[in-house]
């Protein structure tokens, strides 16, 4: 227990604020991952092959190459590329991005993949007769998508939001090697400072279990919110 | 895009991926019996071993597999009794520890899909059995499994494609897997797109392969 202790003693603040760093990496990538969701879900529903074909190769080459892959690709790629497009506005000085931002895109890029499938489902299975019954009410586009399709469409992605949600977390581990902070990185550092790795990864696996625990609880009452009309 | 680099890494990567495969189908192989197992406890009426399946599940369906690796691979060395069994033998060596830690990760997942799909055969079909006057155990063995493999094909098939994803980490414990060596040709090069591209391919490749394998499979049985 006194390895936990808070202040300059125990590991017990450090792993705090690591906690707190896993959760806004996950919250920020999980943000990013809707933003690419609401740029790709429509793109998959297009009619048009081309638009298609886009979304396709970006929701199939993410979800067949492993996260940590991803990762070394905007952990050593992101500089560069940054300073490029910034070499075409005539700024040509070094940048280096921060860990946190690199991470939280690299993991949004890939939980975007799996929330795009998760609303292309859900808006597909949305019966047809509703998409009819907002035409025939004479609701404006805007009307039609806030008020009819997207309370619809949220009822029935949530519990598999909610799974992206878990994945989210956990691929929040593997931005860990690109020196970033969190709960994994936290734990390495402790453990390689006081030569207890069982104990500290072992409390790192509790504390994920704990985060995953309680954001289900969280994201339970979400889904009983937005089924009460069924 | 350095075309050269492409094609010089290519063989490189491509023995690699030999590792990758090898890492995943043993792994497959010991995470089927261990799910199997977990899944035939989680039917089971006793409320303990009950819930002792469902904690094992949960526990590892919710932490990330980084950490399981991490806990095997640095933790358990650190008790010195494990040092002095035969176990040590095997627990030393980061391909085995990496292999039991996707092994006990793929078992949980997989006695959750074995699980849903033993509870989703009809009763009908074991009553069908019992007036046949088929004994329990036959019953179990030539009609649930069966039926059981069958209804888990598409939902298996997803998670041996998470697995290969998943084997990737086996280079944070010093293995050179596809990832591991794709790793050291980007920090040596400073060509992380180039790399990328090649990988990504093979993954990719194999993505393929697996989804359209079980595909086969799953007309093969159709029922």
């Amino acid at each position: 227990m006194e390895l936990l202790a808070f202040g300059d003693t125990g590991w017990g603040d450090e792993l705090f604020y690591a906690t707190l760093m896993t959760i806004a990496v996950s919250i920020t990538a999980m943000f990013i991952g809707f933003l690419f969701a609401l740029i790709f879900t429509p793109l998959k529903l297009s009619k048009n092959k081309f638009l298609n074909f886009i979304a396709n190769s970006y929701t199939t080459i993410i979800r067949g190459v492993p996260e940590l892959l991803v990762i070394y690709l905007f952990f050593f790629g992101g500089t560069g590329a940054v300073m490029f497009v910034a070499s075409i506005f005539g700024y040509n000085e070094y940048i280096e991005i921060n860990a946190f931002i690199t991470g939280a895109f690299a993991i949004g890029i890939i939980s975007g993949a799996y929330s795009t499938e998760v609303f292309r489902g859900a808006i597909q299975s949305i019966d047809k007769g509703q998409f009819e019954a907002a035409n025939v009410l004479g609701l404006n586009k805007f009307g039609k998508f806030f008020k009819i399709i997207l309370p619809q469409t949220l009822r029935l992605a949530i519990p598999n939001l909610s799974n992206v949600w878990q994945i989210t977390l956990k691929d929040t581990s593997l931005i860990s090697v690109t020196g970033l902070v969190e709960i994994m990185r936290q734990s390495y550092i402790a453990a390689g400072s006081t030569r207890d790795p069982l104990f500290f990864y072992s409390f790192a696996a509790v504390l994920y279990l704990l985060l995953t625990f309680v954001s289900m609880k969280l994201i339970n009452r979400l889904e009983v919110k937005y089924s009460r009309g069924y | 895009m350095d075309l050269e680099l492409m094609i010089n890494s290519f063989p490189k990567l491509l023995s690699a991926a030999v590792i990758t495969l090898k890492l995943l189908s043993v792994s497959l192989i010991i995470g089927l019996f261990i799910g199997l197992f977990f899944a035939i406890l989680r039917l089971n009426k006793n409320i303990f071993i009950n819930s002792f399946a469902y904690g094992y599940s949960y526990v590892f369906r919710g932490t990330p597999l980084l950490v399981q690796i991490f806990i095997i691979y640095f933790g358990l060395g650190q008790i010195e009794y494990l040092r002095s069994t035969v176990l040590w033998i095997i627990l030393k060596e980061p391909y085995w520890c990496a292999i039991i830690a996707f092994a006990l990760n793929t078992g949980a997942y997989t006695s959750e899909i074995l699980r849903s799909a033993f509870q989703t055969i009809k009763p009908g079909t074991i009553e069908a059995g019992k007036s046949l006057g088929i004994s329990n155990k036959v019953i179990f063995y030539k009609i649930q499994i069966p039926i059981a493999i069958r209804q888990s094909l598409p939902a298996y098939g997803n998670e041996i494609i998470l697995m290969m994803k998943g084997t990737s980490l086996a280079s944070t414990v010093t293995l050179m897997d596809l990832t591991g060596v794709a790793k050291y040709i980007i920090s040596t090069t400073f060509k992380p797109i180039e790399v990328f591209i090649v990988a990504g391919g093979i993954y990719l490749f194999m993505t393929f392969i697996i989804h359209n394998f079980i595909k086969f499979l799953e007309k093969r049985y159709y029922f």
